[in-house]
């Protein structure tokens, strides 16, 4: 089974590596909100703590959406989805595969937007990065195991960009929400902090994780 | 394998209530060439997908192998080799990175010797290398012939695998066929080039309107077969 998902994942980083089109709107879309929100907002170092978890979840939510849809549109281009649906592959390790994939494109865009968040908001997240880092993982796995199964849902139809968001946005409240206190109690206070708040995302992360293994091979296949 | 490679009853497939399939009845032997005639939207694209366990089944019963391929499992998509009208190889890998891609999938052993065989046998060894993007059609549909055949499937499922073409290639791809059948492969391919296949074609079949209108076991003389073609086709329009 790990075979299968690390033989996905690593085709998917390839193609990513070679034309960068995830990450191109990962950096570009992930920098233009944090910088608009900071002219927007300017805030002193007192309200960081406050502000920066919103400030950082819109950025991974909205350029997230995107690089996530990008996954499954390759697999439409030579209808290489239906060669990986013919092959003795289980469409569950499929969605860990591509599950996995996405993780990783959204770990690399949290941490080029997370710098940038502490330096345009003074954010002070040096002394709680460790809590921070756990916190926003534990919020990617969430959102990227949701995401994965709507885009998958989605990939063929024809108004795919802009089914994805009005599916999956309402779905995602729960790790939104979760992600943003457990970020917020994170740069208050450290792991301390967060604990509880820890607790809701990896509960979440689960449920997710679960329903997309098991519901997978309905939504993708014809 | 004494199972037969395709038993098919009463195969139905509909899109949005129009049936595409109305109602094959199929049996495919291992070591028969069984080819697909037809006109546009006769419904071969659509048997092949369903005999491939891409699409399910509207109604009937299909068995690959004895195995009944409604439930999917890895072991009968293992048998399965097939070649759809699209190459299903990334357009920003080489051909060798798909290959390689898909001999992970299906786990074969030997992997690098079998790539460089199918690079060999394909006339892409020089372009191994290169992204698939590159490729002009015929060199595209040979990658894909490649990968459906880099497992070594008991059945080969292919769609109109002709197309796109030089008349080499075309011919290497009518040996290969012929051999693999005589090595007790089954083999079902749909085309619209009836004298390229006329002669190695085990068994020929006309699918009209969804169900299969004509068969005719053993290779045939292509004048013969076009006036049969002509005949249903025309005399059921």
């Amino acid at each position: 089974m790990w075979r299968g998902v690390l033989t996905v994942l690593e085709k998917d980083l390839r193609i990513e590596w070679r034309t960068k089109e995830s990450l191109a709107s990962f950096v570009v879309l992930g920098v233009l909100l944090v910088v608009i929100f900071s002219v927007a907002i300017d805030p002193s170092p007192q309200d960081a703590p406050r502000l920066a978890p919103a400030v950082l979840w819109a950025a991974f939510v909205f350029t997230g959406l995107l690089g996530i849809q990008r996954g499954f549109v390759l697999e439409r281009e030579n209808d290489c989805l239906g060669g990986l649906l013919a092959s003795p592959l289980d469409p569950a390790v499929l969605y860990l595969g591509k599950l996995a994939a996405n993780v990783v494109l959204l770990a690399v865009m949290q941490a080029l937007v997370l710098p940038l968040v502490a330096v345009l908001l003074h954010a002070e997240m040096a002394r709680v990065l460790p809590a921070l880092i756990v916190v926003l993982l534990l919020g990617n796995l969430g959102f990227a195991a949701l995401a994965t199964l709507f885009a998958a849902m989605t990939v063929r139809a024809r108004a795919r960009e802009v089914m994805l968001p009005v599916l999956l946005l309402p779905l995602l409240v729960p790790v939104l929400i979760g992600g943003v206190k457990a970020t917020e109690a994170a740069l208050r206070g450290g792991f301390g902090a967060a604990v509880g708040a820890l607790g809701v995302l990896v509960a979440f992360d689960a449920i997710f994780v679960v329903a997309g293994v098991l519901l997978f091979e309905q939504v993708i296949r014809d | 394998m004494s199972a037969p490679a395709i038993l098919a009853r009463g195969l139905r497939r509909d899109f949005g209530g129009v049936a595409v399939l109305a109602r094959v009845d199929l049996t495919v032997e291992p070591g028969e060439l069984l080819v697909l005639l037809g006109p546009n939207g006769a419904g071969k694209t659509t048997l092949l997908r369903v005999l491939a366990t891409l699409l399910r089944p509207s109604g009937g019963t299909l068995q690959v192998f004895g195995e009944d391929a409604s439930r999917r499992s890895p072991a009968t998509r293992r048998l399965i080799g097939h070649v759809g009208h699209e190459s299903a190889c990334y357009p920003d890998l080489s051909g060798r990175e798909n290959l390689e891609f898909y001999a992970g999938l299906y786990d074969v052993p030997n992997a690098e010797d079998r790539i460089a065989e199918l690079l060999r046998w394909s006339g892409l060894e020089a372009a191994a290398r290169r992204p698939v993007r590159v490729y002009s059609r015929g060199m595209t549909q040979r990658l894909a012939l490649a990968r459906a055949l880099l497992h070594g499937p008991e059945l080969l499922l292919l769609d109109e695998p002709f197309s796109g073409l030089d008349p080499a290639a075309a011919q290497r791809l009518q040996s290969l066929l012929a051999e693999l059948a005589r090595a007790g492969h089954a083999i079902v391919l749909s085309t619209h080039d009836v004298e390229r296949v006329a002669a190695v074609a085990t068994r020929i079949a006309i699918l009209h309107r969804g169900s299969i209108a004509w068969s005719r076991q053993g290779a045939a003389d292509p004048v013969v077969l076009a006036a049969s073609y002509e005949a249903v086709v025309m005399g059921r329009a």
